[in-house]
């Protein structure tokens, strides 16, 4: 039985390596400017932990048909160098392979995380709730109104809290359920969550932020090619959580400009 | 001889046959009127369903919101008209009221019923919903109901207008009024209600709107005349 | 360390009658016996939860007949509604890693063994022992009653992220009084293993037999020992969140939850709290519990496993530092599970080089049990098999580590079903592994009889098979996005990968019903298995110089005496090829 583990192991091993080499599972296209320097991470790190897995798996499997069932008698030897040539092996190869992952993967972070927007970033307001995305836009007059929780009415669409009535610079806020950009343009998310925590997901982007409660949080992003791409909630956030999404729409500067004009009329 | 007999007869059943058609006399007055609106109410705009795209491509321009629905000659539509007090209790009919889940809206916008009147909530879309009703003084309860599955059936025991929303799409917006009579009605966008059958008395008529708020007028049923009498309520620009 | 005064007081009297024998117990055997069964019932319950969950995924309009009858809300007409999926979640999460990954490697064997293994007579304090068990019993009870009441458990998963599992009712069905049972049933979890976590560090320290230095236990006690010391100062964190989520709750308070939230139409009645607050409290505690969950089960497979090499293993002493450093750097990581949660980018960087470093103890470890498997004279059976099932699993689920330990990486990967794919391989299969291991090796000193050989393997193979099959795939399904915590896929993407999602299934189904032929064995063999001897493996640690099943004082009133490392395999010239701990003979200086 321990050579038939060891031909089970090989063949998981070879079986799971499969999809991975035969690129069955490929990333989604990748529209973003950041996004390069991720999906190079991804694969590095494929590689080490493919390595690893699939030599350990083989290695085990060796060793177990190897010393496995053998007669009563056999002599029995120790590994050459012992435990010391493991913890060596350890600290050096897994220790600075592992850690040189983490270093030469800081720069992709830092692109997200430690870069302000651009002055001219075109700022769009998202808000996250049980269970939509809704975006607002400054409008022409490039001031975003004042959000007031206890003036949401979402029968009429004032998902916001908005307070036209009193507040000029809210009466031509652009609100719309798909965050429209124009393509090649730095985007800044202003983050907001209207109930409970939720996430901001766009795999295209190479994207993802949670929204919380209380905290002002914002994300940049430049957006590299026109399509519609789905925004996904990844944050449990109650029942429908599932079917919590929007379409980031994604278009030419003078389409973008056209729809700008378009949501101002209404 | 014969002749005589069978026209007399003829004409007994033709007669007889004119009351049994044309039933008793209707017993009571009416109450008939039009509500409408007074200055510029908000404009309404399309629902962007874009989060949903089995009901987006249900429409091939999308639907408006329905929180203000106007017609001609400045009429308010969605305005629940009835007797709130004067009138007996009813006892509440044995049909269901039907409330719709279709293209990601509810129909009709505004579900009047009776106390303990049976209401069934049909979803005819392609995606789950989760009808939220918000009552005050009723029991509050939310339901999934996932696609193709068999209708909700719900009462209420005490009378209450109170929004009714979707937990998993935001614009889905709608109103219950649970009312403790029959004579009701909720208009529709030419404004016009007529409440009939009232018995002579003094009557207390309700009309009730979601964005602009409730009024009343009493009236005074004496015979079986039809007595009108008409609502205007002052719309807001936001 | 002879006879302290605390060595005198854990000593009890022979118990007498049914309820002080079997029920009301002060004995760790019988002790550690609850624990396991709890953990059983936990087990099967949680399993039958995923396959609900797994047959919605696939077939969401499938009638599920009889499911009515349990709850009329979350399943009218036997089709599991949106929210019930996320109940069914959360209840199957919160049973798997406290009920079974605490309960059973942790609770149930070291209750059981750490004592004997280390020589003494029972646990340093029986009385908090026997109310360690039964406030995990009722902890059980309680979050049990969620299912049986009209508006089901929560549906804000094990994690319970406030504000969502701290507003109320508002959040969603399930959140009134099923979140409220989730927050008592918990915190009554903390208490018991904070008792149990008491108990094992003073046994370990105190009640060693003469002669039994730390650095001769068993592997298997130095991983209870080193989680116990984890578990105190983890659940000490997670007990006072669940107060605080508790008072956000009922009292009117706000740790978690800031002013302004508009939730189900209402604004609510807090301000100034902080949700990241509970992600770190959480969070503090919730990665040592992984490694709570995980470290036993090392202990029992290093344990097992050179008892069926014949050999020592190449340093006892290294995979002791290596148990150690994990469970050291384990505090030293909770962000990684917080990466793209709000807190500050510079912090994320700060947890991913410890979350990276402990591939280093880890890599030590895994190449210590394979070194150790050269030149030994493997013997197969259902224990051993288990064994070494672990280390293919345990690096299948760490490696798994490597992506997500870099926060760039997570950017793409967190929320998906990569992430459910490591932790379970990890946890859901081998920490379960080592658990499995444990019971076909120690089932002859608990119950005096064999288990089937055979039902054994077979429950093996189909098990080994089919978690690679269940949980592989998840790996790749994140790899494109699939999101977690779903219960119906309606994103546009994710409708090439539905078949995968039906492999999986099957395979899920298949696998569980495999687990069935283990709990049929257990049974069985309970009652007509083969009688076994006092020492059917060869074994060499306390635990097996003492008969099959042990008397109610283990050593029967004799203190043993202990002279040398508990695993003297393959030594030259003793009598057979191994000499018992306990055992004066001459043997080879390992130094270790």
């Amino acid at each position: 039985m321990g050579k038939l583990l060891a031909v089970v192991l090989v063949i998981i091993a070879l079986a799971s390596a499969y999809p991975i080499v035969t690129n069955m599972f490929e990333l989604p296209k990748d529209i973003s400017t950041h996004g390069h320097a991720i999906d190079e991470q991804i694969k590095d790190t494929m590689l080490e932990a493919g390595i690893s897995f699939v030599g350990a798996q083989l290695v085990l499997a060796f060793l177990v048909w190897s010393f496995a069932g053998r007669k009563e008698g056999s002599a029995l030897k120790n590994f050459p160098g012992g435990a010391k040539i493991m913890v060596i092996g350890a600290f050096v190869l897994v220790g600075t392979e592992i850690l040189a992952l983490g270093v030469m993967g800081q720069k992709a972070w830092a692109n997200v995380y430690f870069t302000s927007p651009a002055p001219g970033a075109l700022q769009v307001q998202a808000q996250a709730e049980q269970f939509a995305f809704y975006f607002r836009y400054a409008g022409p007059d490039g001031q975003f109104g004042t959000i007031h929780p206890d003036k949401i009415d979402e029968g009429n669409q004032n998902y916001f809290g908005l307070d036209p009535a009193n507040d000029v610079a809210a009466r031509d806020d652009i609100v719309s359920g798909e965050l429209v950009v124009p393509v090649n343009r730095e985007v800044q998310l202003l983050m907001h969550a209207k109930d409970v925590g939720h996430s901001f997901y766009v795999r295209e982007l190479r994207i993802q932020q949670d929204f919380v409660p209380g905290l002002d949080l914002s994300l940049h992003f430049t957006a590299t090619q026109i399509g519609k791409y789905e925004i996904v909630c990844t944050q449990l956030c109650g029942l429908g959580h599932y079917n919590m999404k929007a379409y980031l729409n994604v278009m030419s500067q003078e389409d973008y400009d056209k729809w700008q004009k378009e949501q101002s009329t209404q | 001889m014969q002749k005589k007999h069978f026209f007399i007869s003829g004409l007994a059943l033709l007669a007889a046959s004119a009351v049994a058609v044309a039933g008793p006399k209707p017993a009571g007055g009416t109450v008939s009127g039009k509500v409408t609106y007074e200055g510029t109410p908000a404009k309404m705009k399309p629902i962007d369903m874009s989060k949903e795209p089995s009901c987006a491509k249900m429409y091939t321009t999308p639907p408006l919101a329905e929180t203000v629905v106007t017609g001609a000659g400045n009429s308010l539509g969605n305005v629940v008209v009835y007797v709130s007090a004067g009138a007996p209790d009813d006892a509440a009919p044995s049909t269901a009221a039907v409330f719709t889940q279709k293209g990601c809206r509810y129909i009709p916008h505004v579900l009047a019923f009776q106390v303990n009147q049976e209401i069934k909530i049909a979803n005819e879309d392609q995606t789950s919903h989760n009808i939220h009703p918000l009552p005050k003084l009723n029991r509050e309860w939310n339901k999934s109901q996932p696609p193709g599955t068999p209708p909700i059936t719900e009462k209420y025991d005490k009378n209450e207008i109170f929004a009714v929303k979707c937990n998993v799409h935001p614009w889905m917006h709608g109103n219950f009024a649970v009312l403790k009579n029959s004579h009701y009605a909720v208009t529709g966008d030419g404004g016009a209600f007529s409440l009939a059958s009232l018995p002579p008395g003094k009557y207390t008529i309700t009309a009730w709107h979601e964005s602009y708020g409730e009024q009343t007028q009493d009236v005074t049923i004496s015979g079986s005349e039809t007595k009108t009498i008409n609502f205007v309520f002052k719309a807001k620009p936001y | 360390m002879a006879e302290s005064s605390v060595e005198k007081a854990h000593v009890h009297a022979p118990p007498e009658g049914f309820i002080r024998k079997y029920v009301f117990s002060l004995n760790h055997k019988v002790i550690g016996k609850q624990y396991y069964g709890l953990a059983l019932a936990a087990v099967f319950t949680g399993m039958f939860l995923s396959w609900l969950m797994r047959i919605h995924l696939v077939w969401p309009m499938l009638k599920i007949p009889g499911l009515e009858l349990l709850t009329k809300a979350g399943a009218p007409g036997g089709i599991i509604t949106p929210e019930y999926y996320l109940s069914l979640m959360t209840m199957h999460g919160t049973l798997m890693v406290f009920f079974v990954l605490t309960n059973a490697p942790f609770a149930a064997f070291g209750n059981y063994f750490l004592p004997i293994q280390i020589g003494a007579e029972d646990m340093a304090f029986p009385r908090f022992n026997m109310m360690s068990f039964w406030t995990t019993f009722v902890a059980w009870l309680v979050l049990m009653l969620a299912f049986f009441i009209p508006d089901g458990p929560p549906i804000s998963g094990w994690t319970s992220y406030a504000p969502l599992s701290a507003v109320g009712r508002d959040a969603g069905p399930g959140m009134e009084y099923g979140m409220s049972l989730w927050g008592i049933s918990i915190a009554l979890f903390c208490i018991g293993s904070l008792l149990g976590a008491l108990n094992f560090i003073a046994t370990t320290l105190d009640l060693r037999a003469k002669g039994m230095t730390l650095m001769r236990m068993p592997l298997s006690t130095w991983a209870w020992f080193i989680t116990s010391c984890i578990a105190l100062l983890a659940f000490a964190v997670l007990l006072p969140a669940c107060i605080l989520l508790i008072l956000d709750r009922h009292a009117g308070t706000s740790f978690f939850i800031p002013a302004g939230l508009v939730v189900s139409d209402r604004v609510q009645p807090h301000a100034g709290g902080s949700p990241l607050l509970w992600q770190h409290l959480f969070w503090f505690f919730g990665h040592p519990e992984v490694y709570i969950a995980i470290l036993p089960s090392m202990g029992i497979i290093s344990h097992v496993l050179v008892n069926s090499l014949r050999k020592p293993l190449l340093s006892h002493r290294v995979v002791i530092y290596s148990m150690m450093s994990i469970g050291f750097l384990s505090y030293m990581v909770w962000g990684h599970h917080m990466f793209l949660s709000g807190m500050n980018p510079t912090s994320a960087l700060a947890f991913s080089f410890p979350t990276l470093t402990i591939t280093i103890p880890a890599t030590v470890l895994t190449l210590i049990w394979l070194g150790s498997l050269y030149g030994a004279r493997i013997q197969i059976n259902s224990a051993s098999l288990f064994s070494l099932g672990f280390i293919s699993m345990f690096v299948a689920g760490g490696v798994s580590g490597f992506f997500l330990a870099q926060p760039s990486i997570d950017i793409y990967l967190h929320a998906t079903y990569f992430v459910v794919g490591h932790f379970h391989m990890v946890m859901g299969v081998a920490s379960l592994f080592g658990v499995f291991a444990g019971t076909y090796f120690w089932f002859p000193k608990m119950t005096g009889r064999m288990m089937d050989e055979t039902l054994g393997k077979l429950h093996f193979w189909i098990t080994f098979v089919g978690t690679y099959c269940i949980f592989m795939p998840f790996h790749y399904l994140g790899l494109v996005g699939n999101v977690r915590r779903y219960q119906s896929f309606v994103d546009d993407f994710m409708a090439p990968y539905m078949g995968w999602h039906k492999f999986i299934t099957i395979c899920a189904l298949i696998t569980g019903a495999g687990q069935l032929i283990f709990l049929y064995n257990l049974i069985y063999s309970r009652f007509r298995g083969k009688p076994a001897p006092e020492n059917p493996w060869n074994a060499t640690s306390l635990e097996w110089t003492i008969p099959s099943p042990p008397p109610w004082n283990n050593f029967g009133g004799k203190h043993p005496v202990v002279y040398h490392d508990p695993y003297q395999y393959g030594v030259k010239g003793s009598k057979g090829d191994f000499v018992m701990q306990d055992s004066p003979e001459q043997v080879i200086a390992s130094g270790d």
